[in-house]
């Protein structure tokens, strides 16, 4: 029943597609100034069917539809609510319907909100969207058909993969999604904007604020993931240079580039075919991490499903967007000669770009250049951590004095430096470093330097809001943002040289004691819950400087549906700092492998991106009050 | 010219990327242990428990089903599905294969001497590396392959009284 309303609304999607697309033909011949209200309800009614659509996924999941194979194959009768719900896009067929309808979304959007703008302009930007919806609509109804259905019915499903059973990753789709997705509407636009030789201040306008949109999710989709990857994976990491991790930071470098250079296209008209190509480039990346993770290439979480056939689809797909584009961009590529000063804010703002692109690439090298090896050469290579961190950190350096440094120029011609200021803002920032240093513990020579240029910028901006205070101005928007990052590099940096990790074997009513710590092994019991079997540990840590005693309880769950063991982390969240312990069980004895953790600064740097987020968020609300 | 030469480098560069993901598409990297399911096992060579010979996937071949099932003395949940593996010892069209995993050969012994002895041939992954190839988690896990080396289930824990008549189904029917 379900499964035959959702694939009757798919279809009829479709046909809502290819009219859509059929009568945006038909209005650009027309000489009207306006776009027919025609093509309003057509997109209003689209969006309608489509979010109806993914209702009724979510019904499925709710009622424990097994008769679906999707619901079949990533419920459970017995899983909690909450997760009943977000197991509609846990999975491949329910995450593409996401897709498919955030696109649809704000296709309908961009038709709203672009009003001021030529209207052949409009139409093109939504005839390669709807291009785009049809391509992410057949791809659900003919390969990946979250309504298909199986017989006969089975009684039980086989339940959501535990490990994606968390609230944060119940977020995570969505809001990165909303990243991904948004990106389409400017590349939609952008494809438009070449087709007829748009002005570029314009085009910067009219999609300024979904560049903003969609790197403010994109920000909060990575921590969401991140914060996952921090409570769930056991690890006591938070960011692993993971393939998967990459692909959702690939289309955020560009994204960012863009934000930047956007603002040169519209206060000076520069950098049109650059940013036209950022745009392309973000879309492009977002489906190719798309690519990445859902056809098997790379191994994750993320791999729903090993079925070459859905590569292939995004794969055509992807292919066709590259080379359409790049042809297009070929023909109407112009040449021009910007003559910009070295000391002016466009200046400054290329080199964030240089940067970006830079990150860009290191990240983009790194994640595909095993792929290429194990395909030319059959040999099988890893890049880690140490790649990344030693290309990436040390420019990171350089890159925050940039970024301290470039908001205070003047567009066009800088007239002078503050040097004094400069001075004193760098001293201050070596100063508050040997403070840390004297206090606490010594760090190594580039942890020295990359914490002076966190400070560095953290100051600056701190200035900048004093300023801004003063003059009694509201726009902190980029200040926040920048702030927040210095602070994120600076929280980064702390925890990286102050965490303390100890790994040891204890059995229970054991005790291990190292530098002012000691742990406990109190007690071990089993217990049931709703969807699985815990043994949970009971963990006492006492600080002898501080007098500071927390118990701890990590679990080692056992779930039936699936079959899954997973080893849940206990984290003891804290201000300055968060206690986190895993255990696991050792074969043949009655020991437990316990990994101790102190973390400092962690929750510092979730909320650090949040504020990064909240920077953009900023922007946007103050784009909606000018009323663009 | 060199305008051409650009673009023509560009698309070219294009080109080679999109081929190598095409060609890596049909390669499987993927450690997934539910994925197994349908797919064919290579390359097994597992030390006999008592004799100096390998167990390949040959032998697997004179069977019209195998059953292979990882197990160690140390491991509880093993003691858990022994009787039904005796049951299914019995079946005419089924080979059972045991994998002793990371044990020790004495209290193994000792295992089957005690509980009886359900399989047809023993191996021995003293090591557990070779269980890796197989997707093995942890034990008790068990994998029925059919003649062709076409792995046709995976049963993560002990085999229950439900797996036991599912099994049985299925070898029956041949």
């Amino acid at each position: 029943m379900l499964s035959n309303i959702g694939n009757t609304l798919l279809f009829l999607n479709i046909l809502l597609g290819i009219s859509l697309i059929y009568f945006l033909f038909q209005d650009l011949g027309n000489k009207g100034k306006l776009i027919s209200k025609n093509i309003y309800h057509i997109c209003l009614f689209q969006s309608t069917l489509i979010i109806i659509c993914f209702f009724t996924l979510i019904a499925a999941f709710v009622v424990s539809d097994f008769s679906i194979i999707t619901v079949y194959q990533n419920s459970h009768s017995l899983k909690p609510f909450f997760y009943k719900i977000s197991g509609t896009w846990g999975n491949h067929e329910g995450s593409l319907l996401l897709w498919a309808i955030i696109l649809t979304i704000f296709s309908y959007f961009f038709l709203l909100y672009s009003k001021s703008h030529l209207r052949d302009y409009r139409i093109y930007s939504l005839i390669v969207q709807n291009i785009l919806i049809l391509g992410f609509l057949f791809f659900l109804l003919f390969n990946s058909n979250p309504f298909s259905v199986i017989l006969p019915v089975p009684q039980e499903g086989l339940g959501l993969n535990p490990i994606l059973q968390d609230p944060a990753l119940a977020i995570h789709p969505p809001l990165l999604y909303i990243g991904f997705v948004g990106s389409s509407i400017y590349f939609s636009a952008a494809i438009s904007s070449l087709l007829i030789n748009y002005d570029g201040r314009l085009f910067a306008k009219s999609i300024k604020n979904w560049v903003l949109i969609s790197w403010s999710f994109q920000t909060l989709g990575i921590l969401a993931g991140s914060i996952w990857a921090y409570y769930e994976l056991g690890w006591g990491g938070f960011w692993f240079w993971d393939p998967v991790e990459n692909a959702s930071l690939l289309p955020w470098f560009a994204m960012t580039a863009l934000l930047h250079s956007l603002m040169v296209l519209e206060k000076r008209n520069l950098f049109y075919f650059w940013v036209i190509i950022l745009c392309l480039l973000t879309f492009i990346l977002s489906v190719t991490g798309t690519f990445l993770v859902r056809s098997g290439i790379l191994n994750s979480v993320h791999t729903f499903a090993n079925d070459p056939s859905r590569g292939l689809y995004i794969l055509v797909f992807l292919s066709l967007m590259i080379f359409a584009s790049v042809i297009l961009l070929f023909n109407k590529f112009k040449k021009s000669n910007y003559n910009l000063n070295p000391n002016s804010k466009e200046t400054f703002i290329l080199v964030n770009n240089w940067f970006m692109i830079f990150y860009l690439i290191t990240v983009l090298l790194g994640t595909i250049y095993p792929i290429f090896t194990e395909v030319l050469t059959d040999y099988k290579v890893s890049v880690g951590p140490p790649f990344y961190n030693s290309v990436i950190i040390p420019i990171v350096i350089l890159f925050l004095f940039f970024m301290s440094l470039g908001p205070q120029t003047q567009w066009i011609k800088n007239n002078s430096y503050n040097l004094n200021l400069m001075i004193k803002i760098l001293i201050a920032s070596i100063l508050i470093n040997f403070a840390i240093i004297f206090l606490f513990k010594s760090y190594s020579l580039i942890s020295n330097f990359i914490i002076i240029s966190a400070l560095f910028l953290i100051i600056y901006s701190l200035r900048d809001l004093y300023n801004l205070f003063k003059k009694k101005k509201i726009d902190a928007s980029r200040i926040v943002s920048h702030f927040a990052f210095g602070a994120l590099v600076l929280f980064i940096g702390l925890n990286h040289n102050f965490s303390l990790e100890k790994d040891f074997n204890l059995k229970k009513g054991e005790k291990r004691e190292f530098e002012n710590y000691s742990v406990k092994f109190n007690n071990l019991q089993l217990e049931e819950f709703k969807n699985y079997k815990a043994v949970i540990g009971e963990f006492e840590i006492n600080n002898s400087q501080n007098n500071l005693s927390r118990t701890l309880y990590p679990e080692i769950r056992i779930y039936q549906s699936p079959s899954t063991i997973t080893y849940e982390a206990s984290i003891r969240s804290g201000l300055l700092k968060d206690y986190y312990i895993t255990m696991s069980n050792i074969d043949r004895s009655d020991y437990y492998n316990i990994k101790f953790q102190k973390k400092p600064f962690m929750i510092w740097i979730w909320i650090s991106v949040i504020f990064i987020s909240l920077g953009g968020f900023l922007r946007l609300f103050k784009n909606a009050k000018k009323n663009y | 010219m060199q305008k051409k030469i650009i673009k023509s480098f560009i698309l070219l560069f294009i080109i080679f990327i999109i081929g190598v993901f095409f060609i890596s598409l049909n390669k499987n990297s993927i450690y997934d242990t539910k994925g197994l399911v349908g797919q064919k096992i290579t390359n097994v060579q597992l030390d006999h428990f008592s004799k100096n010979k390998m167990i390949t996937e040959k032998n697997f071949k004179e069977n019209e089903f195998t059953l292979i099932n990882f197990w160690a003395s140390w491991c509880a949940p093993c003691r858990d599905e022994h009787p039904i593996l005796l049951k299914l010892n019995k079946e005419k069209n089924l080979k059972m294969l045991g994998v002793n995993f990371k044990d020790n050969k004495k209290n193994a012994k000792n295992f089957l001497i005690e509980l009886g002895n359900p399989y047809d041939v023993l191996a021995v992954d003293n090591q557990g590396k070779q269980s890796i190839n197989f997707g093995i988690y942890g034990i008790p896990e068990s994998i029925l392959i059919n003649k062709d080396l076409i792995i046709i289930k995976k049963f993560i824990g002990p085999i229950f009284e439900s797996d036991y008549e599912y099994i049985k189904s299925i070898v029956r029917k041949k």
